[in-house]
């Protein structure tokens, strides 16, 4: 093992609104985590903070001693949403996540974390945005650990590896917005019900299996990644990042189950079943161990000593 | 305004370029492209045969090299491009970085252009692929509203090319991993949406079951008209009846706003359908072939013809048009 992975908080995926964001990153502040990633990554319309309320958020959390880093929009569509990611940018206090490329460009030159929606399947891509000054990089969500670790080992001099371990998937992002279609509702007069739901919207098939999640107009998996059984695996290969996604409040005890394993206080599996246990979510490592993302191996078949 | 008409085989290539095609797109056969079906793609050989057949006819051919390669199998996409340039094709169509860059530096004077699957919406994102690897054109993803639409064109440094009809991706295209999800098959690490070895058709009591890797994407009666069962067109039940949770089987049209494209600059419509016959390649191309040389002998009277209109709704999946996007009806 090289090293001692540090755990980051992904941004939060779902409208929690300011109240409860405000909670929830006040609990962050006192967590095991290292990193919080802060921001809006799904619907620019979503204005939990202006993006001063946003900048004093993470400040308290650098006080607390959080690296923090902010996340773009992974769809940027209107000219406002580009003039937000120009100005969020051009603060010069935290890192930014660019999870399009035209964050990448107006970033370049500056450290900066490529996010999963750039698309990062092998080494060129990797060499070609070090070269804009990326410090670290996230697979994209349906790779498989084989071609991680390809990556992850051809990684350039310097650059860190960040890969998510917990939480529900990033399935497909859209222009059109999925919880006012459900309701029948104009995208322009959502009202912004999603805050009604603060753990999306499931979706399930005709037989009632759980199968998706809608969250405004990002479609995510209602499995719920769950690496924990894999992490030897991870450490053994020396990955410096394990992300964990603010989907659920029991993030912050999952933080401290990945971090007994990498402190060899408790198995991997055991960690594993404990995580299983806190959401009503299915677990899933299909896309880990190169199957459909919303399976997951027989028990057991995994877990390595 | 160039129009640009899927080629699937060496006849549906041949059948687009009599009816009208100004450039026809092809791709290898093996995942380099999206449209990676059995039975479907050109071999070097007859992608030569294909650039002699329409350089001949002054129509210019474009190959599809629009997935993502990983370590294992770099080399076939590396090959891929190495193949292509050496066919004297008018451009690539690239969506990975990586191979961009190996283009870029290998065949400097091939032209690229930037694949719908590269995902670039704005005008930012496009001048980042054209400022690294002097790409010519992009094609616009289409989750854009044709307001959105003028916007990048007017800002872009290069060319736009936008869907004018076919299947309709109403997610960001080479952001879904809906099809991995269930089958682990994406467009792209496979070149496939829901590829067919993973679909399942059964009669029931309860009507004919469409499946995709064991899972119920949507039940028909006997009256309703079946669609292929890809995730995105599904019906499932959201705290109520089951229903088209995400978007209902439909084609885009964009013929409607043909003026408008062509005021915005667009410089080239593609038309979707590698996987579909000549015939339907034929039937679509006219159309847009009329269609666009109207437009362009004079565009404020340009109107849809009614018979057009027909024509293509009766291609359309579900027998149904959308503006999509680019209306945003549902804005």
């Amino acid at each position: 093992m090289s090293g001692r992975p540090h755990l980051a908080l992904g941004p939060a995926p779902y409208f929690w609104g300011e109240p409860a964001l405000v909670d929830f990153y006040d609990t962050a502040a006192k967590s095991v985590f290292d990193m919080v990633y802060l921001g809006e990554v799904v619907c620019a319309k979503r204005r939990s903070f202006p993006l001063e309320g946003w900048l004093a958020v993470g400040r308290e959390l650098a006080a607390a001693g959080k690296t923090v880093i902010f996340s773009t929009l992974a769809l940027l569509e209107a000219g406002s949403e580009l003039g937000f990611l120009k100005r969020l940018i051009a603060n010069d206090e935290f890192m930014i996540e660019a999870n399009d490329m035209a964050a990448v460009q107006l970033v370049r030159g500056h450290p900066f974390v490529a996010g999963p929606t750039l698309n990062i399947y092998n080494p060129r891509t990797l060499e070609v945005l070090y070269a804009q000054g990326m410090v670290r990089w996230l697979p994209p969500v349906e790779l498989g650990a084989g071609t991680f670790a390809a990556l992850h080992e051809t990684r350039p001099a310097g650059v860190q590896t960040e890969l998510p371990v917990w939480g529900r998937m990033p399935l497909a992002w859209s222009a059109r917005c999925y919880t006012a279609r459900h309701l029948d509702l104009a995208k322009d007069q959502c009202g912004f019900r999603c805050s009604d739901y603060p753990d999306g919207l499931r979706v399930r098939t005709q037989e009632d299996q759980d199968f998706l999640v809608l969250n405004g107009t990002q479609v995510s998996s209602a499995v719920r990644c769950n690496l924990l059984e894999h992490l030897p695996q991870m450490l053994t290969l020396g990955v410096e990042v394990l992300r964990l996604a603010a989907d659920h409040k029991a993030v912050f005890e999952v933080a401290a189950l990945v971090r007994d394993v990498i402190d060899q206080q408790r198995s991997a599996s055991e960690a594993y079943r404990q995580a299983a246990e806190l959401t009503t979510d299915d677990c899933s490592d299909g896309y880990w161990i190169g199957q459909p993302g919303i399976s997951r191996a027989a028990a057991g078949e995994n877990a390595q000593p | 305004m160039e129009l640009v008409c899927p080629a699937g085989s060496l006849q549906g290539l041949k059948t687009a370029i009599a009816h009208g095609a100004d450039a026809v797109y092809l791709g290898f056969r093996d995942p380099t492209n999206a449209r990676h079906f059995s039975g479907l793609n050109f071999s070097t050989e007859a992608a030569r045969d294909a650039v002699e057949f329409a350089h001949a006819r002054n129509r210019r051919v474009f190959i599809a090299l629009n997935t993502f390669p990983q370590a294992h199998n770099w080399n076939t996409w590396r090959d891929a491009v190495d193949r292509a340039a050496e066919l004297n094709i008018d451009a690539l169509i690239v969506a990975d970085t990586g191979v961009m860059d190996y283009a870029c530096e290998h065949w400097p004077q091939l032209r690229l252009h930037l694949s719908v699957q590269a995902s670039a919406t704005s005008a930012e994102a496009i001048r980042f692929f054209h400022e690294r690897f002097d790409i010519h054109r992009a094609v616009l993803p289409r989750v854009l509203s044709i307001a959105q639409v003028q916007r990048v064109c007017a800002d872009s440094p290069i060319e736009t090319e936008v869907f004018g009809f076919g299947s309709l991706c109403v997610m960001v295209e080479g952001r879904c991993l809906l099809s991995s999800y269930v089958t682990g098959k994406s467009p792209n690490n496979f070149g496939a949406c829901s590829p067919g070895e993973f679909v399942r058709w059964t009669e029931t009591q309860g009507g004919l079951e469409a499946r995709l890797n064991g899972i119920l994407i949507d039940r028909y009666n006997a009256d309703e008209h079946s669609g292929y069962p890809t995730v995105c067109k599904g019906r499932y039940c959201v705290n109520g009846p089951a229903g088209y949770t995400l978007e209902q089987p439909v084609s885009l049209n964009s013929l409607p706003i043909l003026p408008t494209l062509v005021d915005a600059g667009v410089s080239a419509i593609k038309i979707e359908g590698r996987q579909r016959s000549p015939a339907y390649v034929r039937r679509v191309t006219g159309v847009w072939r009329a269609a666009i040389d109207s437009c362009l002998s004079d565009p404020r009277a340009f109107k849809p013809e009614p018979a057009w209109i027909a024509e293509l709704s009766a291609l359309s999946e579900g027998s149904q048009t959308t503006l999509g996007a680019f209306s945003r009806y549902w804005q």
